[in-house]
């Protein structure tokens, strides 16, 4: 743990560098509030903004979520028939891929038309960001090609079923954890930009109204309470990655 | 009794192959119950195919595999096989490892532990059970692959080149050491290798295969009485032995 702490220190002390530099720079120039706020203007505002700003987090929280596990409930059910079945698999990779190749720019608003300015179109939008990291990581750890494993495995009279619960689903855990970790980060931004097209309360409206407000201290503190949420649900799904995949983590120190 | 094959053919067919390739072409063999067997010959010469034959990985095209006078020709889960490879799983730990058998085969999870756990006292593995298979070195997964195989718990052993990946004095290690559990146990082993001194300081007999399509050249009976001292090797008998089957190797 100690020296998990001093290896983190020369990023810290570049973040109290980076700051310390805004600050004098932004008050010698005085440079205007709507236009570029130093770090102590924005968290300022940030702390008079607490409520506010909390209250919308809730709903992004909300709906990134129920967004996310929906994600990772489908791709549990899409990667599991894949690999299960290679029928399957040709009947729905290649629509798999060209999802992601939809913008989500031109999506997001065809479903706020289409179900309304509630919760359930950034939910989707958030599944549609997550689900393809998630699919495609899982898909890939489940498919394993060591033949020696499998034909061990077959010569003690192993089912489909047992090869599948012994081998190929602890062998996807890694994988699959690298992909939550990528669809987690994501998740936040997918609300985001769902609620920044039409909704009523969410990170998102709230950073619409300040931008057209000019209240670019606010703007400030909404896109670190982003940031935030995102580290936060990354380091949700490390910790996670931790306890499900606990030979890896034995492995590091070994190497580290 | 025992294993015995009988008249066993197996091809190939390949995309690029437009001619079937022969890889055994009537093969007899006979493994008496309670012996060690030697097969040494040529790399390419079908000694994995022959073993997943009797694995039960794949089926003959024509012959027999009969142990103890039941044919078992593409039935998986009649032997305890052990490829070259330790193929232990990274995410489990060493006593989970070798329980692997014992768990597909729908024994008892706890009962096979407690099994498992006195073996692993005797083969010098107790202290490293909750170990993960990279934390251990080549020779201690190795000796726990074989555990994993004898704990299967079938009375005949297919062992494919087991040292076949270890350093040399891992190797001669793991020989003796092989040695002192089959004087205990006595499986009917059928030892796949290309180390002629490994197969004569352990076998009771020994096989030598062809090029492809393998037929058998020549059996040696290994006179030595069990239980073996590894100084057996440079007895004269041992030598003319191992004159014997360089020569038809080679040729």
């Amino acid at each position: 743990m100690k020296r998990n702490w001093t290896k983190k220190i020369p990023s810290l002390l570049f973040l109290f560098l980076i700051l310390g530099i805004w600050q004098i720079a932004t008050t010698a120039a005085q440079v205007p509030l709507w236009l570029f706020p130093s770090p102590a203007q924005i968290g300022a505002a940030f702390w008079e903004t607490r409520q506010l700003i909390w209250m919308h987090t809730l709903t992004t929280l909300l709906e990134t979520s129920a967004g996310f596990m929906l994600a990772v409930l489908l791709a549990l059910i899409t990667a599991g028939l894949m690999v299960l079945s290679s029928w399957f698999k040709r009947l729905l990779y290649p629509y798999l891929i060209i999802s992601q190749t939809v913008p989500l720019i031109a999506i997001a608003p065809l479903l706020i038309l289409w179900l309304g300015y509630g919760l359930l179109p950034k939910i989707l939008i958030v599944v549609l960001v997550c689900f393809f990291p998630i699919t495609v990581s899982l898909i890939e750890g489940l498919e394993l090609t060591d033949t020696d494993l499998l034909n061990l495995l077959k010569s003690m009279g192993a089912s489909r079923w047992q090869i599948f619960y012994i081998v190929r689903w602890p062998h996807a855990l890694p994988s699959l954890f690298a992909g939550l970790k990528i669809a987690a980060t994501y998740s936040v931004m997918g609300a985001v930009i769902g609620e920044w097209l039409g909704s009523s309360s969410g990170l998102g409206v709230y950073l619409t109204r300040s931008s057209h407000s000019f209240l670019t201290d606010r703007v400030f503190a909404v896109i670190f309470t982003i940031s935030a949420l995102s580290f936060l649900y990354f380091a949700l799904i490390t910790g996670l990655a931790k306890l499900a995949i606990p030979w890896t983590q034995i492995k590091n120190q070994d190497n580290g | 009794m025992g294993l015995v094959i009988n008249n066993l053919s197996k091809s190939y067919r390949g995309p690029q192959i437009s001619q079937p390739m022969d890889v055994l072409y009537s093969l007899d063999l006979d493994i008496e119950s309670g012996t060690f067997v030697s097969l040494i010959g040529p790399s390419g010469c079908g000694k994995s195919t022959i073993c997943n034959l009797i694995a039960g990985i794949e089926v003959p095209d024509s012959g027999e595999i009969l142990l103890d006078g039941k044919v078992i020709n593409g039935m998986p889960g009649q032997v305890s096989y052990m490829p070259q490879k330790d193929l232990l799983l990274p995410w489990r730990t060493l006593l989970n490892n070798v329980i692997l058998g014992c768990e597909i085969s729908g024994q008892d999870k706890r009962q096979a532990r407690e099994e498992a756990q006195k073996w692993l006292d005797q083969f010098g593995l107790a202290a490293f059970s909750g170990y993960y298979p990279h934390q251990l070195s080549g020779g201690m997964r190795q000796r726990g692959a074989l555990l994993r195989t004898i704990l299967f718990g079938r009375k005949t052993l297919l062992l494919d080149e087991p040292f076949g990946a270890l350093d040399a004095l891992t190797r001669k290690e793991m020989q003796r050491w092989l040695l002192k559990i089959w004087n205990q146990t006595h499986h009917t082993v059928l030892f796949i290798t290309h180390d002629i001194d490994e197969a004569i300081l352990l076998s009771d007999k020994v096989v030598v295969l062809s090029q492809r399509p393998a037929r058998i050249l020549q059996e040696f009976s290994i006179p030595f009485a069990h239980p073996r001292d590894p100084d057996l090797l440079l007895s004269r008998e041992a030598l003319a032995l191992k004159k014997q089957l360089l020569q038809l190797l080679l040729h």
